[in-house]
């Protein structure tokens, strides 16, 4: 299972890869109002994640992010269906 | 309890303010398939999804009319607490006859098509796999439901390959869900494809021709039959509100049990039954739809006439000529000033905006009916390139290039 820095480095990836990085990125980041995208961009987001990560985010656990901290912790759950 | 909706309110008064309210239009009067009065001003329809023009055909509405002498103007109540009427189950069965289906179930409207089915098929521990830009009723019906939802990339085969195979471990049925054609940019599934896919995994296939029943097929049974694979769609779902212009939905399927539906999908159980008007209508749109094909051929030259003489005046399309033509605005107050100048030129289209559009892009949308006359369509052009060329919408460059021709 990939661990909290893992999932932290590669959502910073994606986010660099998309241009959206603008600052420096923590737990405490939140999705749409620090990283200037808006709904439909944050799920695009996600969706880059999924297929980077090989994994899905079920739509039950996409409400429940709103930080990069709620993404990692979903990404790194057991949970989380990944190969 | 309304403040939430404060940022709501303001946002749309910002976007009523360049002129009229976009989703608040209100004709004086509806003449005909293609015509309206707009604050008495004549108003060409071209965002009404009325693909055949059916809306009024003749003997549609006069067998309206005869079934309300008849049988009254509504049913007051559900099939299941209230009693079914004749007339749901001569619709019903004709609408499989006409699916070659083995039964069908009709709903009131196509939105609770979907809800009803997605929230009733599925069950806990189960998986619905939904296109990324499936319709609100889609998401509607998967939020109702207690499966578990993923979406896929929209029209990618591959990200549903993906994402079946990672759930390949996981016990539970998998149902994956496409549109024929889909309502915003008028693009079709992939369907083949998502066939194979669907065949690989063990899934099921549902498909909702909303958009495309009567409008493609060589019989008009939409998108599975113009692809060849109508026996990979487990359940089809469509609506009597677009090629039949009426209003209802159903969902037709071969197997066997499928009428445990009808005391399962709360959508049909807790809502009054379609009143004999529109069964009547609906029933006789059928027979029309079948006897006359030369309408999906008017529908299609007309749909190519409109494409091209966008593509000729400039303006950058996305998706293949169809029945539905959308322009991707470059941002929400283009958009707008877009839409209100066409209605000012006597021209209704529809303004969509994001969240509800791919990628949350502006788009102004126009649907074309098979009742649209050349002339008809060369105003909507003229119209069009006329305020995309104030607004800086056309690419002088691209004019002229795709060539006028007459479509086939």
């Amino acid at each position: 299972m990939m661990n909290k820095q893992e999932a932290l480095r590669e959502i910073t990836a994606v986010l660099e890869e998309t241009g959206k990085l603008a600052g420096p990125v923590t737990m405490e980041t939140s999705i749409l109002h620090d990283l200037s995208l808006d709904s439909v961009g944050a799920i695009d987001f996600i969706m880059l994640l999924e297929t980077r990560l090989d994994t899905i985010v079920s739509m039950d656990r996409m409400a429940e992010i709103e930080t990069i901290g709620d993404l990692v912790r979903v990404l790194t759950s057991e949970t989380t269906t990944r190969t | 309890m309304l403040t939430k909706f404060r940022a709501l309110r303001a946002e749309h008064a910002a976007v009523s303010a360049a002129g009229q309210d976009p989703f608040g239009v209100a004709f004086d009067a509806v003449l005909s398939a293609t015509e309206a009065v707009l604050r008495g001003r004549s108003i060409l329809l071209l965002g009404t999804n009325n693909y055949l023009g059916l809306t009024f055909d003749r003997d549609c509405i006069d067998d309206a009319v005869a079934a309300t002498v008849a049988q009254g103007t509504g049913t007051t109540g559900s099939r299941i607490a209230n009693g079914t009427y004749t007339g749901h189950v001569a619709l019903e069965q004709r609408l499989a006859r006409f699916l070659g289906r083995r039964s069908a179930m009709i709903f009131t409207t196509g939105y609770q098509a979907n809800l009803g089915t997605l929230s009733a098929l599925t069950s806990r521990g189960d998986h619905l796999l939904l296109d990324a830009d499936s319709h609100a009723s889609i998401y509607d019906g998967a939020k109702l439901a207690s499966a578990q939802v993923t979406r896929f990339r929209h029209n990618d085969p591959d990200d549903l390959r993906r994402r079946l195979r990672l759930l390949s471990s996981q016990p539970g049925e998998k149902l994956i869900v496409t549109e024929g054609i889909y309502s915003m940019l008028g693009d079709t599934a992939p369907l083949r494809e998502i066939a194979e896919v669907k065949r690989e995994a063990g899934a099921w296939l549902l498909v909702d021709e909303a958009h495309s029943l009567g409008v493609l097929g060589a019989n008009g049974r939409g998108l599975a039959e113009a692809e060849g694979v109508e026996r990979d769609v487990d359940f089809v779902v469509g609506t009597f509100s677009k090629s039949l212009g009426a209003i209802g939905g159903f969902c037709a399927s071969d197997l066997e049990g499928f009428d445990a539906l009808r005391l399962s999908a709360r959508a049909y159980m807790f809502t009054a039954s379609l009143p004999p008007s529109i069964i009547a209508s609906v029933l006789r749109a059928i027979d029309v739809m079948e006897d006359s094909p030369q309408l999906r051929g008017d529908l299609k030259r007309n749909s190519r006439r409109l494409h091209a003489g966008l593509a000729d005046a400039g303006f950058a399309l996305g998706a293949m000529p169809g029945p539905i033509v959308s322009l991707p605005m470059p941002n929400r107050e283009t958009a707008v000033l877009f839409w209100n100048g066409l209605l000012d030129e006597g021209v209704y289209t529809n303004l969509a905006l994001g969240p509800a559009t791919p990628g949350g892009r502006p788009l102004l949308r126009m649907s074309v009916s098979a009742a649209l006359t050349p002339a008809q369509i060369g105003i909507a052009v003229a119209a069009a390139a006329k305020v995309g060329r104030a607004l800086g919408l056309v690419d002088p460059a691209m004019a002229g290039v795709a060539g006028l021709e007459e479509p086939a």
